[in-house]
């Protein structure tokens, strides 16, 4: 007995994480999963009903704007994140005084919670007191910004704050890629007479393939997820017109008490996730095996 | 003769190249505070205006300095007016946060310590799946947990407490904590493990005796990383508690949507400088575990 007990320790031990997980990760899952496809509304009820919630789903014209408004931000919010990282790092690793203050600065909105920098953002945007009032008192009596009460632009105003938020932490990983290269690579591109701009553009950029994937994974992961920053700056509104899935599917939840209907949207969140990170984490894999 | 032609024509391309050089330095560095500018601004904007009156906000623009060291919105945020009902303010649910965010983070590091332990110097048939088992846990989209957690914590009869959030937060806390310590001491020798075992250590002194005096750095890093994840949380907190339980971000969101009255936004930006200022200050002071931390695991949104 004790014998047995000395030769499973490492097991037992194992057993409180794998069940916690198995328990409230899997089977939380599979049940959402199982609500799904049942007519529940306000308590869960157990007789399947098929794709009824699905079809309910895709009809409704609040998840349409939802998901139209998750694939302009995801757009946006990658680009201008990856393209500011890349600028921020390349910038940095030309042996730039005060280099530590400015990294730190890029990166500090990464420590503070999305309600924290929404509020924030949300009080800079306001008409009324915000930047639109600044540049009138200064004299540019026609300029407005009113993005955050417009319908059509308030998704914008959301790219913006969330930019600013992530776009740090992609020159974080693109620094730490570009240190990683061996400085003879670099050298030996010189002496053979290459511009910085060749080295970076041909040599150094192409290397960080793999900083690429990463960042797009996580970026994509971030906005799928993204949640707190638009009920902290916009609540969805105007109306419904800055509603992004995650918001939908807590609304539908926990206010109109369609419980069916949001474990569908829940799920549909769940296969966009599972449809970039399985591959990834496939290749990662594969790399840790390769080595 | 023709040597010195030479020369000078190279000297004066290298001049060339010198001030192009220099053209662009200058235009890196104003790159650079460029985007520091637009970076900082929006701190900046939340301390000034927490200082003014609501009077100098009206009057001033964003950037205005304040008349004064005016502290007034800052009591208010933290310690409310002092009248009864309808007068919110941060101070109890400071310390909800404080109450979940201790046992939360302790718990969720220790479980991942033992299972990094474990995936990497006690290795058994299958732990590679094991591993990628509990890594899933980091990715899944909390939407897809939200329905059967809140039923679950309501018959538990935990749910609207700080000990539902304490284990919400353990729970979903352990991929990331598994994730630290196993990719760190995969890099620990296991000759050392193995000569221990030969000696008769068993499987918690070798922890204690050999890992767990080398694990500073990443205790440092795991611990930073549940503190600003768990701190930050909206999510959960806006899910699982209302009310007096609610923790401090939840608190901050209801204060800022609160329609009482006058909008008041030096005391808007006060509180939201005060739901901020732990984790600002964890990342100032140990900016360098912060980062190594949110590289190796910042999938969570």
């Amino acid at each position: 007995m004790f014998k047995w007990l000395e030769k499973n320790l490492p097991k037992i031990v194992m057993a409180p994480a794998v069940g916690l997980i198995g328990w409230f990760v899997y089977g939380f899952v599979l049940w959402t999963l199982y609500i799904s496809f049942t007519n529940s509304k306000i308590l869960p009820k157990y007789e399947l009903w098929g794709f009824g919630q699905y079809e309910k789903l895709w009809a409704s014209r609040k998840w349409l704007i939802a998901v139209d408004n998750l694939l302009i931000f995801t757009a946006l919010f990658l680009i201008f994140c990856v393209v500011i990282g890349i600028i921020l790092a390349i910038f940095l690793d030309q042996k730039i005084r005060a280099e530590g203050l400015l990294r730190t600065i890029y990166l500090y909105p990464m420590a503070l919670s999305f309600i924290v920098t929404g509020t924030a953002w949300k009080w800079i945007l306001n008409p009324t007191l915000g930047i639109q009032k600044m540049f009138r008192d200064w004299g540019f009596e026609n300029f407005t910004f009113d993005w955050l009460v417009d319908r059509e632009m308030a998704i914008y105003t959301i790219v913006i704050a969330g930019v600013w938020q992530s776009a740090g932490f992609v020159m974080a990983l693109f620094l730490a890629g570009l240190r990683s290269v061996e400085d003879e690579i670099v050298k030996a591109a010189k002496i053979d007479g290459a511009s910085l701009f060749t080295v970076y553009w041909k040599i150094l950029l192409p290397m960080m393939r793999p900083v690429f994937f990463t960042s797009f994974v996580i970026l994509v992961h971030i906005s799928i997820k993204s949640y707190d920053l638009i009920v902290a700056l916009t609540q969805g509104g105007p109306g419904i017109s800055t509603t992004m899935p995650a918001l939908y599917m807590t609304q539908t939840a926990f206010h109109k008490s369609q419980v069916g209907l949001s474990a569908a949207s829940a799920m549909m969140m769940f296969m966009a996730v599972a449809a970039v990170i399985i591959p990834y984490l496939y290749s990662e894999l594969r790399r840790e095996n390769a080595r | 003769m023709q040597d010195s032609l030479k020369s000078s024509s190279y000297q004066q391309l290298e001049q060339k190249s010198k001030y192009t050089n220099m053209f662009l330095r200058w235009f890196l560095y104003f790159i650079l505070i460029l985007f520091a500018s637009y970076f900082i601004f929006p701190l900046y904007v939340m301390i000034v205006t927490s200082l003014k009156t609501m009077e100098e906000i009206r009057q001033g623009t964003l950037l205005s300095w304040p008349s004064g060291l005016n502290l007034e919105s800052w009591a208010v945020a933290w310690g409310g007016r002092g009248y009864g009902a309808g007068d919110t303010f941060l101070r109890p649910y400071f310390w909800n946060s404080i109450k979940m965010v201790v046992p939360a983070v302790f718990f969720s590091t220790f479980i991942g310590a033992m299972t990094g332990y474990v995936l990497t110097k006690w290795r058994f048939k299958g732990d590679q799946w094991v591993f990628l088992f509990l890594l899933f846990g980091c990715f899944i989209p909390f939407q897809a947990i939200l329905l059967p957690m809140a039923r679950t914590l309501g018959v538990l009869g935990i749910s609207n407490s700080v000990i539902g959030l304490v284990l919400v937060h353990t729970v979903y806390g352990i991929p990331f904590t598994t994730l630290f310590f196993r990719n760190y001491y995969i890099s620990v020798p296991t000759e050392l493990v193995k000569a221990a075992r030969i000696d008769g250590a068993g499987f918690f002194k070798i922890f204690f005796k050999i890992l767990l005096p080398i694990s500073a750095p990443i205790i440092v890093v795991t611990v930073i990383w549940q503190f600003t994840q768990i701190w930050n949380d909206f999510l959960f907190g806006s899910t699982f508690s209302f009310g007096e339980a609610a923790p401090i971000q939840v608190a901050l969101n209801n204060m800022v949507l609160s329609s009482t009255s006058v909008k008041e936004y030096n005391v808007d930006m006060a509180s939201a400088i005060i739901a901020g200022i732990p984790t600002l200050i964890v990342y100032v002071l140990a900016g360098k575990y912060f980062i190594r931390g949110l590289t190796s695991g910042a999938v969570k949104g």
